[in-house]
């Protein structure tokens, strides 16, 4: 891999997430096959690719949600999940401990196709839980916090329903309220407006766009090309595990280079 | 409302109705219905009969030793050991579910190792053999396996009746909830867990915050059940032998009297009526652990009414009745 042993103190220039070589297998199967990307500090990145390309798993990798089996993420300079040790001129990995990963993880935010509120709290208390839980606030402060939140993505008045009260555009605003309750650096979208119905997927746009506006570095997998094209800073289409190619909107949705990107924009447009 | 009842009779003229020509047809007849019901009716006025009717019941007897001194502390023990039991096989139940599901092979295997034998063996086996665990090691002492030792007692002053009956109870207990408890924590969507970790929770935190309390919606009613199954296992702690609980203490009154069968019938009642109010305390634990599962529909989608608690119906209520979300505050609050 590359020379960068000694963690780079995250300088102003370093971009908030770089993948280099990322290679992700479940057991057999090679699902990420050498993937890199970067994505400054403050751009929007939209994933695109076709179903199985592995656009799920990518985001998975860089929450650590899934274990990576070969490559290096970096998140603000920080290597994820694993500590480099050299040794003898040789580099080695440590992986790191719970906690550690578990703190790098809190720092991410993500938000999932299926929302995943927790059912048995409120929607307040669903934002409330991890500042709490994380941070060791107050009940009270994070509820209050959590009120301010809540009435950023429009849902003030919704505080004391259950997730199963709300609708689905409602429940993803709150699973969005819900991550940036710990206050992220990075926000991850997987799909998040593919379980909506279709009048409901414009109220989840219309925050992801304000969240963009207010300098939020965002990773984006979804089919909504006309988001990709007004928000996006840059567009990564992906197929088969490797990034196909990438750009800026005008590049890559407006004069593809390769044939599966265009013959899938054929489909999704 | 006007005409919610099918007869109308709320609605004052007719002409209020809003569905013109409303359908008053005649129910299907079902004979079927009417003669099954008639006949247990009649068979249960016959079981009713025999029981009051027959001398041999001496419901007098009954009724005076179902006040009785030793049969209401027997009542008192038999509470005990059903709680306390069921206390200690709860936590320890947790425990097991935790090891079983745990990566370490060794936890795994001893928490299954566990599950195997105390549901492979009777419990009045058990029961028997705790009785005499102050025969089997006299003394008992506390201290490395063949090395130091740092202190000794005497079992038998540890090992009481009481504590044989407890421990007998609760570690064959916990064998059969750890089971309901797996099958509890494992009905809980692992997409719940991940948004916990995504969240930068704790494993402990994510256990005890996000998938126990949501377990508890599965664990609960078997739970309840199990709980009122060993009201009634209690009555085996003569293998101890443990001699103050209701089973032992009334059919020892029956037998000094010679009169078993009232006194069978005291323990029957005090069985049933702890039961009932079992039962009525299980329909209050559900409720609370069912709160936010109204009517969820898979994937998330919209759910209709209120939630478990049923406490705030009213506009919600309007508002999923109505299929929409036109009353989006959202729509108001973004530019
Ligand atoms: N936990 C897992 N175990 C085994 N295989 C997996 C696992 N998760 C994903 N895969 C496989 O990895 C491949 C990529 O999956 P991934 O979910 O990343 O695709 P995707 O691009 O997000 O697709 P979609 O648009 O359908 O969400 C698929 O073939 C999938 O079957
Ligand atoms: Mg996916």
């Amino acid at each position: 891999m590359s020379g960068t042993h000694d963690a780079p103190a995250p300088a102003a220039g370093t971009p908030m997430v770089q993948v280099e070589g990322l290679h992700k297998m479940f057991g057999d199967l090679h699902v990420l096959k050498g993937v890199d990307l970067e994505v400054p500090r403050g751009s929007v990145c939209v994933v695109l690719g076709p179903s199985g390309s592995g656009k799920s798993t990518l985001l998975r990798c860089v929450n650590e949600l899934e274990e990576i089996t070969g490559g290096r993420i970096r998140v603000d300079g920080e290597l994820m999940g694993y500590r480099e040790v050299t040794k003898d001129g040789r580099t080695r990995l440590h992986r790191l401990h719970p906690k550690v990963v578990a703190r790098q993880r809190s720092r991410i935010g993500m938000v999932f196709q299926r929302f995943n509120l927790f059912p048995h709290m409120t929607a307040l208390d669903n934002v409330a839980e991890a500042p709490v839980q994380v941070r060791g606030l107050s009940r009270s402060e994070a509820r209050a916090r959590a009120a301010e939140l809540l009435d950023r993505v429009g849902l003030a008045d919704r505080a004391d329903h259950y997730p199963a009260q709300l609708s689905g555009g409602q429940q993803q605003r709150v699973a969005i309220a819900r991550a940036l309750a710990m206050d992220p650096e990075l926000m991850l979208f997987d799909e998040p407006t593919s379980a909506l119905d279709p009048e409901l997927v414009g109220e989840v746009l219309a925050v992801m766009r304000d969240l963009a506006r207010s300098g939020m570095t965002m990773m984006v997998v979804t089919h909504e090309i006309g988001f990709a094209r007004e928000v996006a800073d840059t567009v990564v289409f992906m197929d088969e595990g490797v990034i196909v190619e990438q750009g800026t909107p005008e590049q890559v949705l407006g004069d593809p280079q390769h044939e599966r990107t265009r013959s899938f924009l054929a489909h999704v447009l | 409302m006007t005409g919610r009842t099918p007869g109308g009779d709320a609605a004052g003229a007719p002409g209020d109705d809003p569905v013109p020509d409303r359908i008053h047809a005649r129910p299907v007849p079902r004979p079927g219905r009417w003669v099954s019901a008639v006949v247990l009716l009649v068979l249960a006025a016959m079981a009713v009969n025999a029981l009051l009717t027959n001398e041999k019941f001496r419901w007098d007897v009954v009724w005076l030793y179902f006040r009785d001194v030793t049969v209401v502390r027997g009542v008192g023990w038999t509470l005990v050991l059903t709680f306390g039991s069921m206390l200690i096989a709860i936590v320890l139940a947790v425990l097991l579910a935790i090891m079983r599901r745990s990566d370490n092979p060794v936890m795994k295997a001893v928490s299954w190792g566990y599950i195997w034998f105390f549901r492979g063996t009777p419990i009045y086996t058990q029961l028997v053999f705790w009785g005499l665990i102050s025969v089997l090691y006299p003394r008992l002492s506390l201290g490395i396996p063949f090395g130091p030792e740092f202190f000794e007692f005497r079992t038998a002053d540890l090992f009481t009746a009481f504590v044989c009956a407890l421990i007998g109870l609760s570690l064959n207990e916990a064998a059969y909830l750890a089971e309901i408890v797996r099958a509890g924590l494992g009905s809980v969507d692992p997409g719940q867990t991940e948004a916990a970790k995504a969240l930068g929770m704790k494993d402990g935190k994510i256990l005890t915050r996000i998938v126990l309390p949501q377990a508890m919606r599965v664990i609960v009613p078997p739970t309840g059940n199990e709980t009122i199954s060993m009201l009634k296992t209690t009555s085996l702690v003569l293998a101890v032998p443990f001699t103050l609980d209701l089973q032992y203490s009334t059919n020892a009154i029956g037998n000094r009297l010679f009169l078993p069968i009232p006194l069978l019938m005291v323990a029957a009642i005090w069985y049933l009526l702890i039961t009932s109010v079992l039962m009525v305390g299980q329909h209050y634990v559900e409720r609370y652990y069912g709160r936010g599962f109204g009517t969820q529909t898979s994937g998330g989608r919209r759910g209709r009414g209120p939630g478990g608690r049923g406490r705030r119906p009213g506009k919600q209520d309007l508002i999923a009745a109505s299929g929409t979300t036109k009353d989006d505050p959202f729509l108001e609050v973004t530019p």
